[in-house]
């Protein structure tokens, strides 16, 4: 029978070896060094924050992989032999292969900072990561004060961890606004705002100039770069970004970039080695989206893809309208379509914004200027129904439709404040428009009777 | 052994599980308003007992505002369960263990040795009950009884954690709503109205205690004997709530049911639920989440149906009569009548929605009913005597001994900080299992899944005080459909990416099942989806 290995027991290949399993009758091994199951890497941080317990974060429960037949191997997989077909782990041990699929997720950036590798500065991807952050930050006498690096959607995870055992935090954001790369002026503006009622030390424009550690190479201070400001520190998180985990194939022959090399359907130079996830770099952006997508369910979407291909139905790995969703403290984001920020803003794109006078809530459109199509939308405080957009993508609606149907896509719980009027008079204040909102309609929502 | 040392020498630890100073002040008051009730309860005989009632009322009440006060006060709205995980009390540490002891102690004693609570047949009641004596006697003109005791301390939990709860919430308008109303008829229909209508029992007339929301067969006793004479012999007002009654399970419930599912009851109305909801919030992650547990449930709850439908029967079977020209409805027409009803349900069910069962679901279905028919039909054929082999009075008081006691109780309630705080509703209450039941096949109501947003984290599953392992639908893109879901609206509430929305919407469409989830390639979508 033919034999499927997968190293990586993230998302994404456990979706590729459900779906496989699904399809197929062929022999599927998961090669794992992080741990021996499955769990929600996003679900790290409420395990440190006391939400949950760790089995918690396991969405299959342990007798799930016997009886889907899927094998479980927990090693560190040090070296792949394209030619043979083989995998060599660390404890010697050698695992051939039919088709292999490579899972590997990502680990922190560290851009060469003096003191990066002193004990007591991590990051947070792992498990590891997560049991280094106990025994590094377990509570506010061990850990007095804590430095984050890098202000990303980690980043601000990782100060809500940290103040949740009332540790105190100073985070470190090179770009003058948080995630303003990503984020429109105004939202990254709220995010801002919203930091700081956390009590978090919020440092705009600063880098990280050095890592100080004391005789035992243990953590004991920080420099900010640009004013040679010290700031004591039992613990310094980098959180500047993530970089496919690749290391063990550097002489394997593979194709290798930032990533691994893939193309539309995730395989590599070698026709029987796939890519998937955070690990893989499309030779060609896809879209809009970037070459490496180290987003969940991109990953996911990569399995149930690559699972196609080797089941016999070979399948381009085509995302289709980008989306996203996070959560910056108490505030929920999620994004539909593409809305850049102003440093990445295309040049026809328009935005319109409107926040709310007292809570954190707002949106940003983003539409065409010269056709109005509707481009996406941005929403912070405001749950929106993901079908409906995907819907109003695919086709192409405009903006004034947008707004004028807002009602369909709300999808806050049931008897919450609603914004669209507030939304679509700020609107019309500001484009001379005349949009009248209409009312939620099933019919329109789930397409029925059309 | 190794395990233990191992645990305490390690570097983890201390996360923010002690309480500040004025939530430490905030337990020591309310301890204080538990102490008089200890007090009276080991005979210290108070001379102003309304004085010292009202004191010790307000002071576990104040406690308990003044404690959720301290803990919420300074934070910003949104997600609170910052170190349940290790708290004692909600991880089933020391202080989860003590609380189940003291509550389960509580229940036995108070369901089968209330004397020493203070209750005395002839004479004064002593000791705790007789604290309690001003407050009944206020309402009803009465002295109170063990039942009393419990429904004021009941009521007071509701609106104390209702608070609490309100707190904890604060900026979410369903969980507000939802908690003003369990507050509002725990407080007006389930304590004052029964007693205010006990005010209204004289010469002639007296009407039995009658909590308007509590339904058969939750409340399991509504149509005994002594009951429903009580009911008729009050003429027309004791006529319209027995015909209340009969139309509350089965023409109100069912079209609420149809509408908004079974959380209009389950977590909006009902008592067991608003305690659970409320004192019980802090216990809901205990809930066990595995495949094992869910099939023990099905199983479980379903017999306590058939249990109480047939307990039912032999009750009121037995004090029917035999002559029509008496009375028209006969022990005869009865049991026709029941047979008839059950068949129709069952025909109906194995006709239009067969498919929406699972293979254990339809094995039960068919065994139950034929038991159920079969049990009847040995009646006929062996003449008058006891219908289902048993007498009616051993099927009740069995019923009312390991169902209405021991398991919505002494397990339901006493059991929180063991087994979560809707142990009873999940495994036991058969009013539930039917509503679910009607909520599973015949309602408009679902959880809706937000396309592809889902990211497994699981704090929807963990905090599912049902068990239902909600993340197992939403990963894979699915609408949640269970039976067991009470529509607390705490899943909603939990999730950082804003994928779950309950929600009462068309029927058609309503449960969805994806192979491959929205975000992915259109036409592999549609290929994957319905080439199944």
């Amino acid at each position: 029978m033919e034999k499927i290995v997968i190293i990586g027991n993230g998302i994404a290949g456990v979706t590729a070896a459900r779906h496989i399993r699904k399809l197929s009758d062929k022999e599927i091994t998961i090669i794992s060094a992080e741990t021996d199951y499955f769990f929600s890497r996003t679900a790290l941080m409420y395990v440190y924050m006391g939400h949950m317990k760790f089995e918690h974060t396991q969405p299959y429960e342990n007798w799930f992989w016997k009886k889907n037949r899927i094998n479980l191997i927990k090693g560190y997989v040090e070296k792949v032999n394209p030619k043979e077909q083989l995998l060599q782990l660390q404890n010697g041990q050698e695992i051939p292969y039919d088709q292999l699929i490579l899972a590997t997720g990502s680990k922190p950036n560290k851009f060469g900072w003096p003191g990066q590798d002193l004990k007591g500065v991590q990051g947070l991807v792992s498990k590891q990561d997560l049991d280094a952050l106990e025994a590094n930050a377990p509570n506010n006498k061990v850990c007095k004060r804590a430095v984050v690096v890098g202000g990303g959607l980690i980043g601000i995870e990782l100060c809500e961890m940290l103040r949740s055992r009332e540790i105190p935090v100073t985070f470190i954001v090179r770009e003058s606004s948080f995630w303003n790369g990503v984020l429109p002026n105004g939202e990254s503006q709220l995010i801002n705002e919203h930091i700081k009622e956390h009590h978090i030390d919020l440092r705009l424009g600063m880098n990280l100039g050095e890592i100080h550690g004391d005789e035992n190479g243990k953590v004991e201070a920080i420099t900010i770069k640009e004013t040679g400001e010290v700031i004591d520190c039992q613990m310094v998180g980098l959180t500047a970004g993530v970089t496919p985990n690749i290391n063990f194939l550097k002489d394997s022959g593979i194709e290798l970039g930032k990533g691994i090399k893939v193309n539309r359907f995730l395989e590599t130079n070698f026709p029987n080695i796939f890519a998937i996830g955070d690990c893989a770099e499309q030779h060609e952006a896809i879209g809009n989206r970037r070459p490496i997508e180290a987003v969940w369910y991109t990953g996911r979407m990569m399995g149930e893809t690559v699972a196609q291909t080797i089941c016999g139905n070979k399948t381009k790995y085509n995302p289709g309208h980008w989306f996203n969703s996070a959560k910056f403290l108490d505030v929920e984001y999620q994004t539909y379509g593409w809305v850049f920020s102003e440093r990445n803003k295309k040049e026809y794109e328009k935005h319109f914004h409107w926040r709310h006078p007292e809570e954190k809530v707002c949106i940003t459109m983003a539409y065409h200027a010269d056709t109005g199509k509707f481009l996406g939308l941005n929403t912070f405080g405001i749950r929106m129904r993901h079908e409906v957009f995907d819907r109003w993508l695919t086709e192409e609606c405009s903006a004034d439709y947008v707004l004028e149907h807002l009602k369909d896509a709300n999808f806050d719980p049931e008897f919450y404040k609603a914004y669209e009027n507030l939304i679509v008079a700020k609107y019309n204040t500001d484009t001379g428009s005349h949009i009248q909102t209409k009312k939620k309609s099933w019919k329109r929502i789930l397409s029925l009777g059309a | 052994m190794n395990n233990t040392a191992d645990r305490s020498m390690a570097l983890t630890g201390e996360p923010p599980k002690a309480l500040n100073l004025q939530q430490k002040l905030a337990t020591l008051f309310g301890m204080t308003g538990m102490g008089i009730l200890v007090l009276a309860l080991m005979n210290i005989n108070f001379e102003n007992r309304a004085l010292w009632l009202t004191l010790s009322l307000l002071a576990i009440s104040g406690g308990i505002v003044w404690f959720s006060y301290a803990a919420y006060a300074n934070t910003q709205p949104g997600i609170k369960n910052d170190g349940v995980m290790f708290k004692s009390i909600s991880s089933r540490g020391f202080w989860g263990w003590i609380a189940g002891i003291a509550l389960t102690g509580f229940y036995i004693v108070l369901y089968f040795y209330p004397q020493y609570l203070g209750l005395t047949k002839e004479g004064d009641n002593t000791g705790l009950i007789a604290l309690f004596d001003p407050l009944s006697k206020l309402l009803s003109g009465n002295p109170a009884s063990q039942w009393f005791v419990y429904g004021t301390l009941y009521t007071v939990a509701i609106l104390a954690f209702g608070i609490k709860f309100l707190y904890k919430y604060r900026h979410n308008a369903y969980e507000r709503l939802r908690t003003i109303s369990v507050m509002f008829f725990q407080t007006a229909f389930a304590f004052l109205i029964p007693e205010l209508m006990a005010r209204l029992n004289g010469e002639g007339f007296s009407l039995p205690y009658y909590d308007l929301k509590n339904i058969w067969p939750l409340n399991y006793y509504n149509f005994e004997r002594y009951r429903v004479n009580s009911f008729i012999d009050a003429g027309d007002i004791g006529l319209a709530l027995l015909i209340f009654g009969i139309l509350s399970i089965f023409v109100i419930t069912p079209i609420l049911t149809y509408k908004y599912g079974k959380r209009w009851y389950c977590s909006w109305v009902c008592g067991c639920g608003g305690l659970a909801e409320t004192a019980g919030d802090s216990f809901r992650q205990l809930s066990d989440k595995s495949l094992f547990a869910w099939r023990v449930e099905r199983w479980v709850v379903h017999s306590v149906v058939v249990f109480v439908t047939l307990m039912t029967t032999a009750v009121i079977y037995s004090y029917l009569g035999n002559d029509t020209s008496k009375y028209w409805l006969t022990k005869t027409t009865f049991l026709i009548g029941v047979a008839t009803f059950l068949t129709a349900i069952f025909a109906w069910v194995m006709i239009y929605k067969r498919e929406q069962l699972k293979k254990d679901a339809t094995y039960g279905a068919i065994g139950y009913f034929v038991i159920i028919i079969a049990l009847i039909g040995i009646h006929f054929f062996s003449g008058d005597g006891n219908v289902f082999l048993f007498k009616s009075e051993a099927l009740r008081k069995t019923y009312s001994f390991l169902i209405g006691s021991i398991f919505s109780g002494v397990i339901g309630t006493g059991f929180y900080p063991i087994f979560g705080n809707r142990v009873w509703c999940r495994f036991g209450c058969p009013m539930a299992a039917i509503l679910g039941f009607q909520q599973r096949l015949f309602s408009k109501f679902r959880i809706t899944t937000n396309g592809g947003q889902c990211i497994s984290c699981g704090n929807c599953s963990t905090y599912c005080e049902m068990g239902i392992d909600v993340r197992a639908y939403a990963q894979k893109g699915q609408n949640i459909v269970r039976s067991s879901c009470v529509g607390c609206g705490i899943c909603s509430a939990v999730c950082p990416r804003g994928v779950l929305k309950l929600e009462n919407g068309p029927a058609k469409g309503r449960i969805n099942s994806q192979d491959v989830l929205l975000g992915n390639d259109v036409d592999l979508m549609q290929l994957v989806n319905e080439n199944k």
